[in-house]
């Protein structure tokens, strides 16, 4: 299998805290990848300087072989790398449709002129768009809300409509931003089962922050352990849920345990 | 030209200002208090092509929207990356800037102000440009271009993650935004035949601001409705001299109480806009009693 995303000696500081520390790691292609560690440990971070949200202060970041730390956070999406947030960020006053259209804007080429004059070009590639928005949301299962206005949808609808609109720029890396947050045991399921389908579907490789340990175990292929900005450990998930350092780190040290 | 043909034209300048200023402001979600300041630029360039150099209107027009397009991406290129409010008040120096330069400059008059300018402006132009100006307005928003705006406003940065190039687009809005003002500001100082730099004060921007969230935030038959209200309500009280900014106060302050996303709140007055709002609504309504029946059924379940 080969790579599709390598992060090489990774840092980023924040003046003196190093929030991300030497983190190297490999996403393979059409695999799903785990990234965990407790609270802080510099996950949403990593994410953050992939999209390039954050720039990188030390060390690169290679997607399918091209370099792409120092490009702008719009660069890095269109070449095919989307996210999903921790905390939902939809396009809240507009529809369910639009918010999907909104994010199938790459499909089209035609420009400013062509918009406001209406010519031939836009009126094709604006209906090959609304064909395209209508096919994902019946995939997603999203076609019976497509008029809702994304801020009243329940939550897990919205969880579905984030995925779904990462999906339309035709990512071939999807970052998923503990997807499960908030989720009962039976939404997380159904999410799981989601995301097996659509990396099949779509032929994706997608790398995951969870703190669901079901979640994680169940589906993940491979799994990297951050704790304080550094690498714990690296490793499938059963290699990973026996060493040492990672049950200390989520459970502490027999010494703390002592005190409780 | 008659009292009512004047007022008539008076908002269909406004309409053109008020129109870029809500692709800015109301699609794209960025705050200006110098729009005055681009109307200015476009009714100096119109005045010296027209008085100055005895060139056709048509052109003067055009010259005064360029310019006006031309300095909004200078200043764009030093704010618009800005975060939060800078934008905002950096756009409010910019049109105190442009009226204390017009000040000082003799060549069109200075403080004093530049009189008996050719009248050109009449209410055929304007209502021609006023409807060009709507239909460019509602093509453009309801393009991926238009679409990629308003996502910038929703949530910048999940915009950004939509692969959507946030700077390209709110570059786009501000000069299309800064070339409409400008056309405004021709046709204004050739229809009221004399300009002076404090016409396009912070009150007239600020003017130029309400009138867009007066109508409501992203829509455009909201930013038409708030220019005719508020272009005419001070006409219509005018025999009350002294009260008649007292009540267009009211106004203001009765809608942004009564209604706080402006008299149309991002809906539009057409077919298109009216059955989208009502299927947004049927929705909600469907899933509301969806939730209402889980609800139902979990308590009929809860005690068993």
């Amino acid at each position: 299998m080969s790579t599709v995303l390598e992060l090489k000696g990774l840092t980023k500081r924040f003046g003196g805290l190093a929030a991300v520390n030497d983190v190297s790691f490999k996403v393979r292609e059409g695999g799903i990848s785990g990234l965990i560690g407790p609270n802080g440990a510099g996950k949403t971070t990593i994410f953050n300087l992939i999209t390039g949200v954050y720039k990188v202060t030390e060390g690169s970041i290679e997607f399918m072989g091209t370099p792409v730390q120092d490009r702008e956070p719009y660069q890095i999406a269109g070449l095919g790398i989307t996210r999903t947030f921790q905390n939902i960020r939809l396009f809240k006053e507009l529809s369910v449709f639009d918010n999907v259209l909104t994010a199938c804007h790459g499909s089209a080429k035609y420009g400013l002129t062509e918009a406001i004059l209406r010519l031939p070009r836009f009126r094709r590639e604006e209906k090959e768009l609304r064909k395209k928005t209508d096919s994902l949301l019946e995939i997603m299962g999203l076609q019976d809300r497509v008029d809702v206005t994304a801020n009243n949808l329940p939550y897990g609808l919205q969880r579905r409509l984030e995925i779904t609109r990462a999906l339309a720029l035709d990512p071939k890396l999807l970052l998923l931003d503990e997807p499960a947050a908030g989720m009962n045991p039976d939404e997380t399921e159904q999410l799981m089962r989601l995301i097996g389908e659509v990396r099949k579907m779509f032929n994706l490789s997608v790398l995951v922050i969870e703190h669901h340990m079901d979640l994680i175990m169940g589906v993940c292929e491979h799994i990297h352990v951050l704790s304080f900005g550094c690498t714990l450990a690296d490793g499938t998930p059963e290699e990973v849920a026996n060493d040492p350092q990672v049950v200390e780190a989520y459970l502490g040290s027999d010494e703390e345990k002592k005190q409780c | 030209m008659g009292y009512i043909e004047q007022i008539l034209v008076l908002i269909g300048i406004n309409l053109i200002a008020v129109l870029g200023l809500s692709i800015l402001t109301g699609f794209t979600g960025l705050f200006s208090f110098g729009h005055a300041g681009f109307m200015a630029i476009g009714a100096y360039i119109s005045a010296i092509f027209t008085a100055r150099l005895h060139l056709p209107f048509a052109l003067a027009i055009v010259a005064g929207a360029a310019a006006a397009g031309l300095v909004s991406i200078f200043i764009g290129r030093l704010t618009l990356k800005l975060k939060g409010d800078y934008f905002c008040i950096a756009t409010m120096g910019f049109g105190e800037a442009v009226r204390v330069i017009l000040n000082n400059i003799n060549y069109v008059g200075g403080a004093r102000g530049w009189e008996s300018l050719p009248q050109l402006t009449n209410i055929w132009v304007v209502l021609g440009l006023d409807i060009v100006f709507v239909i460019v307005t509602w093509n453009l928003i309801n393009s991926r271009q238009g679409r990629n705006m308003v996502a910038v406003r929703e949530e910048e940065l999940a915009a950004q993650m939509a692969g959507i190039d946030v700077y390209r687009h709110k570059m786009i809005a501000l000069v299309v935004s800064a070339a409409m003002a400008g056309i405004a500001g021709a046709l204004m100082a050739n229809f009221i035949q004399f300009i002076r730099p404090t016409m396009f004060n912070m009150a007239k921007s600020t003017d130029l601001t309400i009138m867009v969230i007066f109508g409501g935030l992203g829509s455009i038959s909201g930013s038409i409705i708030g220019t005719i209200l508020l272009v005419s309500l001070p006409e219509l009280f005018r025999n009350f001299a002294q009260w008649r900014l007292v009540i267009y106060g009211l106004a203001v302050i009765i809608i942004m109480v009564g209604r706080p996303k402006g008299v149309m709140g991002g809906f539009e007055l057409t077919p298109s806009g009216i059955r989208k709002s009502m299927a947004a609504r049927r929705a909600r309504l469907a899933l509301e009693a969806e939730a209402r029946a889980a609800e139902r059924v979990a308590q009929q379940e809860g005690p068993a």
